[in-house]
C-alpha cells in the first residue's frame, strides 16, 4: 500500500481512480464468498451440494439415457441393461399427444398454424418496435381471432373439432394465454371500480373480488363443470372448456385487480391534481397519466399472477380436461410405459419452467426499460 | 383593451369551505382584474393554498360564488373543465409526469384537451421551453432534472395551454436556495408580460417587485389586503405585523 500523499491547493483535489486492491474478481470473491469463517463454510457447503446433485443428474438425464430407440419401457431397460438412465423415448413416442391432446391427426396442421400466429401476436405485443406500427399492432391483435377459428373449426370449410379433443400443451396455452390476455383488461376495470367514488361501482367490485379471492380455484372449476348446469336453462349446451376459461379468467382478474389497486394507491395525489388542473378528463388522465405509472409499479405482481395462472391450468385435470400432466399420467398407466414417472415430471416441469422463466425475465426487462429515474 | 379589461378575471364572493366540521375558509371575497398580479401570504394552515385550489376546483367550496372568466364554478363538470382549460396551475412539488419526457409533459394537454396537432403542439412546447430557458432538456425525463428545472418545466407545461390566469401554489418552497432565483426570474418575466397571476408564496422580494396587491390570510380569512409598499412598510393588522416580523429578519 502506498502511503504517499500529494498536497493540493484547497479545492483543487482531482478525482482519482480507486486503489487497485478494491476492485477485481479476487476482491469480489473475498467480499462475497469468503468474507468470514461462517461465510466460507456456507460457500463450500453450497459447492458440495451442487457436486452431490448435478453430476448424477447429468449422468441420468443425458449420458445414460435412451432418447429415440425404444417403443416401451421394457425396450428402454433392455438397451440400458439396467435401470440407470432416463427413458426419454417415452416423451418422444407420446410427443403428439403431449402437444395436441386428442386433436385429430390429419387436422393438426391447423394447430401448428395457430401456434405460429400466436407466437406472432405475442411478439407484436411484447416487442416495442413492432408495436409502434399501428397496422402491425392491429394485425397482431386480430390474429388470435384467426387462431380461434382455426382451432375450433366448423367454418371456412374446416372440420369442427369438439373442445374435449383438445389437450396437452395446446390446452395449457389456450387456457393460459386467453386467461392472461382477457384478465388484464378486466382486472384494470375492477381496480378502477373498486377505488371509484361512486359507491355502486366500488361495492360491486369489492364484493366480486373478495368472493372470487375467498374461494379456491378448484372449487370454481367444479362449479364450472357441474353446478353451472343447474343455473343454465335446460338444454343449453355451454361448452366445458369455455366455462373453465371464464372461471380461470375471473379468478386471475380478481387477484390482478388487487395488485393494480396497490399500484394505483402508490401514485401520489399530485399526479391526479396535475392531470385535473390541465383539464384532462377522467378517462384521459387514467389512460395517459395514472395507469401507465400504476401498471409499471405493478409489473412484478401482475407477472407473478400470470405465472400463477399459467401453472394453475394443471388443475383442469381434476374436472377431466387433459393438460400435459393429465396426458402424461394417462400415458404412464398404459402397459408400455407403466413404471415410468420421473421422466414425465421432469419433462412437464421443464415445459412450465421455460414459459414461466420467460415471463419472469420479460418482466424484469420491462421494469428496467420503463425506469425513468423517478421513484414513484 | 380597456373594455376587455373591465370584466374581472376572477370573482370570489362570500365563499366558505369546510373540511368535515372544520371551517377552513370563511367568507372569502376577492376580485382579480385581468392582468393583475396578486401575492397571497400568511402562516401555514391559514387556507391560502385551499383558496387558490378552489379557483380551479381542485377543492370544492360549499357556499358562495366563484366566477372565473364569467363562468361560475358549480358541480357541472363541463364548466369545471372549461375553467381548467383557461387557468394554469403550478404546484409546490411540480407534479410533472415522471413517465413522460419533458416535451411530452408539455404537449400532452394541448394534444388531448385542445386537439392541437402533434407537430404544432411540439413547436409550441419548444417555444415555451425556450422561454423558461431549458429547451436542451426536452428529451429528458423529469427525474433527470434538478428541482428548479422541473419547476420551470411545470411553468412551461401550464403555458402550453395558453391560460389566461396562472395559479402558483408555493412554487419555490420545495427548492434548494440556489434554485429559487431561476424560478422567480421566469415568474417575473411572466408578470411583466401581463399574465394574470395569483401566487401563494413567502418570497417577499418577489411580492415587492411584481405584485399589484398583497393579500394576507390567517385562520381561513382575508385579514389584510394592500399594495406591496403599504403592506410591508405600514401593516395595519396586528396579525400581519406579527407575521411580517417573523419572516423578515
Amino acid at each position: 500500500m502506498s502511503t504517499e500523499t500529494k498536497n493540493y491547493e484547497p479545492g483543487m483535489h482531482p478525482a482519482l481512480p480507486p486503489p487497485a486492491n478494491s476492485v477485481g474478481p479476487v476482491r469480489w470473491m473475498r467480499d462475497n464468498l469468503f468474507s468470514s469463517a461462517s461465510n466460507t463454510f456456507l460457500t463450500l457447503l453450497g459447492v458440495y451440494l451442487v457436486y452431490l446433485i448435478l453430476p448424477p443428474f447429468v449422468q441420468w438425464a443425458f449420458i445414460d439415457s435412451v432418447v429415440l430407440g425404444a417403443e416401451s419401457r421394457k425396450e428402454c431397460l433392455a438397451i440400458m441393461g439396467e435401470d440407470r438412465g432416463a427413458c426419454w423415448s417415452f416423451v418422444y413416442r407420446r410427443w403428439g399427444q403431449f402437444v395436441y391432446g386428442f386433436y385429430p391427426m390429419e387436422e393438426r396442421w391447423r394447430v401448428n398454424v395457430a401456434f405460429i400466429l400466436t407466437a406472432i401476436t405475442i411478439a407484436v405485443v411484447l416487442i416495442e418496435k413492432l408495436r409502434a406500427n399501428k397496422q402491425i399492432l392491429i394485425a397482431g391483435v386480430l390474429l388470435p381471432v384467426a387462431s380461434y377459428f382455426l382451432i375450433v373449426g366448423g367454418s371456412f370449410g374446416l372440420v369442427d373439432v369438439p373442445t374435449n379433443k383438445m389437450g396437452g400443451i395446446l390446452l395449457t396455452l389456450i387456457v393460459g394465454l386467453s386467461g392472461i390476455f382477457v384478465s388484464l383488461p378486466i382486472s384494470i376495470m375492477l381496480a378502477l371500480s373498486r377505488i371509484s367514488k361512486l359507491p355502486i361501482f366500488s361495492i360491486m367490485a369489492t364484493i366480486f373480488i373478495e368472493f372470487i379471492r375467498g374461494v379456491p380455484l378448484i372449487t370454481l372449476l367444479f362449479i364450472a363443470s357441474t353446478l353451472l348446469s343447474y343455473f343454465l336453462p335446460p338444454g343449453s349446451n355451454f361448452d366445458l372448456l369455455l366455462r373453465v376459461l371464464i372461471m380461470v379468467t375471473i379468478f386471475s382478474a380478481a387477484y390482478i385487480a388487487e395488485v393494480i389497486r396497490g399500484g394505483l394507491a402508490a401514485i401520489p395525489t399530485g399526479q391526479y391534481e396535475a392531470a385535473d388542473a390541465l383539464g384532462l378528463s377522467y378517462w384521459q388522465s387514467m389512460r395517459l397519466i395514472i395507469l401507465p405509472q400504476a401498471l409499471k409499479i405493478s409489473i412484478p405482481g401482475i407477472v407473478g399472477s400470470f405465472i400463477g395462472l399459467f401453472k394453475d391450468t394443471t388443475l383442469v385435470v381434476i374436472i377431466g380436461l387433459l393438460d400435459p400432466l393429465g396426458i402424461g399420467m394417462a400415458a404412464i398407466s398404459t402397459t408400455e410405459w407403466a413404471g415410468l414417472s420421473t421422466e414425465l415430471y421432469v419433462f412437464i416441469g421443464l415445459f412450465f419452467f421455460i414459459f414461466c422463466f420467460g415471463m419472469s425475465r420479460y418482466s424484469m426487462h420491462l421494469e428496467k426499460k420503463l425506469h425513468t429515474g423517478h421513484n414513484n | 383593451m380597456a373594455n376587455n379589461n373591465d370584466k374581472p378575471a376572477i370573482v370570489i364572493a362570500g365563499m366558505h369551505k369546510w373540511y368535515g366540521d372544520f371551517h377552513v375558509l370563511r367568507d372569502i371575497n376577492l376580485e382579480v382584474k385581468k392582468g393583475e398580479r396578486i401575492v397571497v401570504c400568511g402562516p401555514s394552515g391559514s387556507g391560502k393554498s385551499t383558496m387558490i385550489r378552489c379557483i380551479n376546483r381542485l377543492e370544492e367550496h360549499q357556499q358562495g360564488q366563484i366566477i372565473v372568466d364569467g363562468i361560475e364554478l358549480t358541480n357541472d363538470i363541463k364548466k369545471i373543465d372549461e375553467v381548467r382549460r383557461e387557468v394554469g396551475m403550478c404546484f409546490q412539488h411540480f407534479n410533472l409526469f415522471p413517465h413522460l419526457t419533458i416535451l411530452e409533459n408539455c404537449t400532452l394537454a394541448p394534444i388531448w384537451v385542445r386537439g392541437t396537432p402533434k407537430k404544432e403542439a411540439e413547436e409550441l412546447a419548444m417555444h415555451f421551453l425556450e422561454k423558461v430557458k431549458i429547451p436542451d432538456q426536452a428529451m429528458k425525463y423529469p427525474g433527470q432534472l434538478s428541482g428548479g428545472q422541473q419547476q420551470r418545466v411545470a411553468i412551461a407545461r401550464s403555458l402550453c395551454m395558453k391560460p389566461r390566469t396562472i395559479l402558483f401554489d408555493e412554487p419555490t418552497s420545495a427548492l434548494d436556495p440556489e434554485m429559487i432565483k431561476e424560478v422567480l426570474d421566469v415568474m417575473v418575466e411572466l408578470a411583466e408580460e401581463g399574465m394574470t397571476m395569483i401566487c401563494v408564496t413567502h418570497e417577499m422580494g418577489f411580492a415587492r417587485k411584481v405584485a399589484d396587491r398583497v393579500i394576507f390570510m390567517d385562520a381561513g380569512q382575508i385579514v389584510e389586503e394592500n399594495t406591496p409598499a403599504e403592506f410591508f412598510d405600514n401593516p395595519q393588522n396586528e396579525r400581519t405585523q406579527l407575521f411580517l416580523s417573523q419572516i423578515l429578519h
